[in-house]
């Protein structure tokens, strides 16, 4: 368990240092970075490699918003499996709907209940 | 001056971002975040009949509900001083940049303000998301149709 915990921690931790350095060296805005790392996901998650990789780091793998990508992708594979072509509009959210879900929820209770603290960049 | 000599004044003259140090805090913060995402998964399975792989939704969820309530307490905003990407790659990023979005435009109106702006910065990240996966999922179907390769 507490290997895991270690694994989580270097996997999760050096994803967020390739987001960095987009950032510092590539000059990358935030958006554009994360934006690029979730099509890396999907990516990868169509090339089959997401799913070892999960199993592999845990928490530091389905953390980073790169298995937001991979989740969007193996819904809409997994939907394409069954009904075909169709499947892939239709699956899309499957897997990925709490991540949305709980941001939107969540989104509008902090807005019910925080009042904003001057600018937030 | 043209164009070209003002960025080159421009490159001489800003301060050298310390990338190292960036990297170095950036892998603290994420590594920190996806433990706690790592231990939180391990509760859902401990507590509740979720296995590894099923564990990580309810997991994200709850990451997603600590961002709210750090973002609330403007917690998270030195977080991100602190940690740079390190904070912005985790899903904790992605329900910062939500709740902050709908906090900061609370005055304009729940409908125009929190509704219409919820997304206006994580938004690229579930349009370019879901239409990479469009494209992908697309692909592997029509190949896995004509018969080159299988599921």
């Amino acid at each position: 368990m507490i290997f895991s915990i270690i694994i989580a921690f270097v996997v999760g931790g050096l994803i967020c240092v390739v987001g960095q350095l987009l950032f510092d060296v590539a000059k990358l805005t935030p958006a554009h970075t994360l934006s690029l790392l979730v099509v890396i996901g999907s990516v990868l998650d169509g090339l089959g490699l997401y799913e070892p990789f999960i199993d592999f780091a845990g928490a530091g793998a389905t953390i980073p918003i790169m298995s937001f990508g991979n989740s969007l992708t193996h819904g809409a594979l997994a939907e394409a499996e069954k009904h075909g072509l169709i499947g892939v509009l239709t699956g899309m959210f499957e897997v990925t709907s709490s991540g949305i879900s709980a941001a939107i929820v969540f989104g509008v209770i902090a807005a019910l209940i925080f009042k904003s603290k001057g600018k937030v960049s | 001056m043209d164009a070209k000599t003002y960025q080159q004044t421009v490159d001489q003259l800003a301060p050298k971002r310390p990338v190292l140090k960036n990297c170095l805090t950036a892998f603290l913060t994420g590594g920190i975040i996806c433990g706690i995402g790592q231990i939180i998964s391990f509760m859902y399975m401990y507590f509740f009949p979720f296995t590894e792989r099923t564990s990580s939704n309810p997991t994200v969820a709850t990451m997603v509900f600590i961002a709210m309530v750090l973002t609330g307490l403007g917690i998270y905003k030195k977080i991100g001083q602190f940690g740079g990407a390190g904070s912005a790659v985790p899903v904790t990023g992605f329900g910062n940049a939500v709740v902050s979005a709908a906090i900061e435009h609370k005055s304009e109106g729940f409908i125009l303000g929190v509704g219409g702006n919820i997304f206006k910065l994580a938004g690229s990240v579930i349009v370019y998301g879901v239409f990479s996966a469009f494209v992908v999922a697309l692909i592997k179907t029509i190949l896995v149709q004509v018969g080159v390769i299988n599921w």
